[in-house]
């Protein structure tokens, strides 16, 4: 792989990397519909400033897992700890409120409104003039606007997506919606970002850019990564750790290079060993 | 049986409720065909009683037979059909559901102008030889048109039910109603199902509007009673056939209900509590079948027999 | 070559995010105000003041209210005319029994009045979506016509059930009623027009608009951002209702005169969906444009056969309507979704390159 050696690069400068105190904790998770269990008793922690990333084959429960995260679904039982609260269940608009933010495995980007409003929706929840200053779009109200768009272009800039600031984001092409939706999240500034499937159908050099991306941003400022991606390449590169599930349950929780020696992670996923 | 007055005439709203309501299940049945094989949602199904009752009275008026008249409106709504699969749905495949459903809206305006243009606006008068008098049991007094409409429901209801279980094109039809994509994938011409679903839509239309048009003449009006198959099938939940049947029937029967009995207790609260009399609470039928729809949103979305969602991302 | 863009550089995002990016457009819509109030009254006779350019102004405000609920937050409303129907009628009580109250408030209370009327009809959207949403909103417009015609307190229990608009002042001028000039008239409408008109732009560009859209464009999604859908879906329903109330105070007071709620049945609510089809789903502009259109079309209809030297019964011409309303819609969303708004913008870009397109 070719970012392979900007990851010896990286590790080269910060051999060992430490990781704050656990920020988000799942405890005895268990998911289902019906008669179905898509989630069943999984436990795992996320630390402040790694990179975690859930991996298992289709229908595992990766994505449940990514929506119970961040609200979208309602644990049968189980609790969630986030930053020291504990929950039955995680409501969308307190996960959108302090911190996490989340891009989906298929696209769900607003696909009327352009790359620039896309961007400035994001930040909603940081904008709080009411009503009234709105209608006049005057006053604290267009202060407030122009605040938030001077952090939205600085995410533009680290996206370098400054030439398609006003096309509606129906019209780019897949990759660059990729990159729009994960621009999105990162105007909320998020403290945990979720990616679902970030590299999912793009090709070796769109694949780069959004490993640097998710690199860089761990670096510089230090965002929590959960993230799902079938590209074990990708997956081994780039994350601190490795949550592996097969079937609903978790079947490994280690390091890249522990989680390629587990022989359940063999038998399940993996099939053969990569490397001897 | 020696039952009150009272009593009887109970029985008898209930079951003039129950017949209306037969009429408006004839309707949502047609909205629930098209749904359940094309995803949308047809507000054009109304006009199309109208529609189809106008062309069928038109002939009889130019003096044909009423069964040959039958045939050439079943030609028309046949054609219509296709021209509907051709000019409009298939332009706007993959379109958002809200999309199709104003452009159903296009369609019912389209119609409405269309079939009065061509055979006038006025109301026409139309018999078709249903059996017009009544029975009596006890006091209650049943008409004998209400019973044929009933019959000829319930046959249209059981053939409909038959073709759909056992003919080669039925079982294309539920796979399509089942997955778009997975019916295309084995080989089933989707256009083609669409003609055929709005061209049975067409002749559930045509039964419902000459039952109607016998009953009431056929005039405008009918359109903003099909209407009614709305709540509906908000009641019976959009994808099942006795759904649509049962929900006709709460419906109608309900709304006889309320303006029977609720309109005058109500008049009578309202004279008792201000002392302003003479305040007249009629037509809640109007009114009735939205609202109740309205209330059981709340509770059931999905309605009664209606499939649970389970939204994904 | 007149209309470009080129060589305008933005040096603040302030003037980046401004209403008109473009100085030209500035200028044109001040100019087309200051036409609208200034010039447009001094030519315009009755048929064209008080016939033609007050309802086709009343409506476009019903529009942009319709628009923000349908265009920018997603939500399919059939009871454009209930909710006109409330404003008017609220704005009648308030006129009547507050004689002292000025009438622009009046006005405004009738909207408020209909915007909370429209959110609790807006509470289903909550749990349901799409045509689901348009059969309560179905339910708003059956009920609430019922409820103002058999409640005789609504108009005052006026023998005829159909009071006539009291005749109020504003600014020293007789603004509504029959004894009102339509000059007068004409002036007071637009004023609402104009001021509504900025107030939705500002608002659909602004915060609040990117979440409508958000909800629109993908709720799910929205949601998880932190956008709480039903209070973002009702605050459409609010503004929307407000937009259509005062349209209805305006139309009762100012064009038709009386008070009655068959001037808003459904076929009212079913014009004002047509207008924003045609005009442009979620543009201001189309808005306008839309209502112009649709108004005016019936009117050409009828005159044109006259002109070509046919005569064609009122009634087979009413029919012909039906058939060009049905056809538009669906043609404009088949081919044009945006609507005329689009084709206007399309029509900008050609311009910016003529007389030289390569």
């Amino acid at each position: 792989m070719a970012e392979a050696e900007t990851v010896e690069a990286m590790e080269a400068e910060a051999p060992e990397r430490t990781f704050g105190e656990v920020v988000l904790k799942m405890d005895s998770i268990e998911v289902g519909f019906g008669g179905v269990k898509a989630i069943d008793n999984v436990s795992f922690e996320v630390r402040r400033g790694e990179i975690l990333a859930i991996i298992g084959p289709n229908g595992a429960g990766k994505s449940s897992m990514l929506n119970c995260i961040n609200g979208f679904y309602k644990p049968r039982s189980g609790s969630i700890t986030f930053k020291g609260k504990t929950m039955k269940a995680m409501d969308p608009h307190y996960a959108a409120a302090n911190g996490i933010a989340r891009t989906f495995q298929n696209i769900a980007l607003f696909r009327g409104m352009s790359t620039l409003d896309n961007l400035m929706t994001g930040r909603v929840l940081k904008m709080k003039k009411n009503f009234l200053w709105q209608c006049l779009y005057w006053g604290p109200a267009q202060k407030e606007e122009i605040e938030n768009r001077a952090h939205v272009e600085k995410v533009i800039d680290f996206l370098d997506i400054q030439a398609i600031r006003r096309t509606p984001v129906g019209r780019l092409p897949y990759g660059l919606q990729k990159r729009v939706e994960l621009g999105r999240a990162l105007a909320m500034e998020p403290d945990i970002l979720l990616l679902d499937e970030p590299m999912a159908g793009m090709n070796v050099e769109e694949k780069q850019d959004m490993s640097r991306f998710v690199l860089d941003l761990n670096e510089e400022f230090g965002t929590t990564i959960v993230l799902i991606e079938h590209d074990m390449g990708v997956v081994m590169d780039i994350s601190d750790r490795v949550v592996v599930l097969d079937y609903g349950r978790k079947i490994a929780d280690g390091t890249p290079d522990e989680v390629r020696a587990n022989k359940n992670v063999i038998d399940a996923y993996l099939g053969v060993p990569h490397e001897d | 049986m020696t039952l009150p007055f009272e009593v009887w005439f109970f029985f008898e709203v209930v079951l003039n409720g129950l017949f209306t309501g037969t009429m408006y299940s004839l309707v949502a049945l047609g909205f629930v065909l098209i749904f359940k094989a094309s995803g949308v949602f047809n507000f054009a199904q109304g006009i199309m009683v109208l529609f189809a009752a106008l062309n069928f009275v038109g002939f009889i008026e130019m003096g044909l037979h009423p069964l040959l008249a039958g045939a050439i409106t079943i030609a028309i709504m046949i054609a219509l059909a296709y021209a509907v699969e051709g000019l409009v749905l298939r332009h706007l495949v993959n379109q958002a559901p809200i999309i199709l459903f104003m452009s159903t809206i296009g369609i019912a305006f389209f119609l409405e102008g269309f079939g009065e243009f061509i055979w006038g606006g006025d109301v026409h008068a139309l018999d078709v030889g249903i059996p017009d008098g009544a029975w009596f049991v006890g006091d209650m007094m049943i008409q004998q048109f209400d019973v044929s409409q009933a019959v000829i429901a319930a046959v249209l209801v059981g053939v409909l039910a038959a073709f759909f279980t056992y003919t080669r094109i039925g079982r294309a039809l539920r796979a399509v109603a089942d997955d778009h994509q997975a019916a295309l994938s084995v080989g089933i011409p989707l256009n083609q199902i669409w003609v055929i679903v709005w061209a049975v839509a067409g002749m559930v239309a045509l039964v419902a509007g000459i039952i109607w048009g016998a009953r009431l003449g056929v005039q405008f009006s009918l359109s903003i009673i099909a209407l009614k198959a709305l709540p509906v099938l908000i009641l019976g939940g959009f994808t099942s056939v006795p759904g649509a049947i049962i929900g006709g029937l709460i419906i109608g029967t309900g709304e006889k209900l309320a303006e029977i009995y609720g309109a005058p207790a109500f008049e009578s609260l309202v004279e008792a509590t201000t002392g302003v009399d003479s305040i007249s609470f009629g037509g809640v039928e109007e009114w009735f079948a939205y609202v109740l729809a309205m209330i059981f949103l709340f509770f059931r979305p999905q309605g009664l027999f209606g499939d649970r969602i389970i939204e994904r991302v | 070559m007149f209309y470009r863009e080129a060589g305008i550089f933005k040096t603040s995002y302030a003037a980046d995010q401004a209403l008109f990016r473009i100085p030209i457009d500035k200028l044109f819509v001040i100019g087309l105000i200051a036409f609208a109030f200034i010039v447009i009254p001094l030519v315009g006779n009755e048929y064209w003041l008080g016939s033609i350019l007050i309802p086709t102004l009343i409506l476009s405000i019903a529009a942009l209210g319709l628009n923000i609920l349908t265009g920018y937050c997603g939500q399919l409303s059939l009871g454009t005319g209930a909710f006109m129907a409330a404003g008017a009628f609220m704005a009648y009580k308030l006129a009547t029994n507050m004689e002292g109250m000025p009438i622009i408030l009046v006005i405004l209370l009738g909207g408020v009045s209909s915007a909370a009327i429209g959110v609790a009809f807006g509470l289903p959207s909550l749990r349901i979506k799409g045509f689901y949403l348009a059969v309560t909103t179905l339910a708003a417009q059956f009920f609430l016509l019922w409820l103002f015609q058999k409640v005789p307190w609504f108009v005052n229990y006026s023998m005829s059930g159909v009071p006539t608009a009291p005749p109020r002042e504003a600014f020293g001028y007789l603004v509504t009623g029959a004894e009102a000039s339509s000059t007068a008239r004409y002036i007071f409408v637009l004023g609402f027009t104009v001021v509504l008109g900025l107030l939705a732009s500002n608002l659909v560009r602004g915060r609040i608009g990117r979440m409508w859209m958000a909800i629109r464009d993908m709720d799910i999604a929205a949601e998880l951002i932190g956008i709480k859908p039903l209070q973002t879906k009702l605050s459409a329903f609010a503004v929307s209702s407000f937009y259509c109330g005062v349209a209805g105070a305006l139309w009762s007071f100012c064009y038709i005169n009386t008070v009655e709620a068959s001037a808003f049945d459904i076929n009212r609510s079913f014009t004002v969906l047509f207008m924003v089809i045609i005009g442009g789903l979620g543009s201001i502009l189309g808005a306008f444009l839309g209502a112009f259109f649709i108004f005016l079309l019936p009117i050409f209809l009828n005159s044109a056969p006259a002109w070509i030297g046919l005569s064609i019964a009122s009634e087979t011409i009413a029919h012909v309507e039906f058939m060009v309303f049905g056809a538009l819609i669906v043609f404009f969303l088949i081919v044009e979704p945006a609507g005329l708004a689009r084709l206007w913008g399309i029509t900008k870009e050609k311009l910016r390159l003529w007389p030289f397109p390569y």
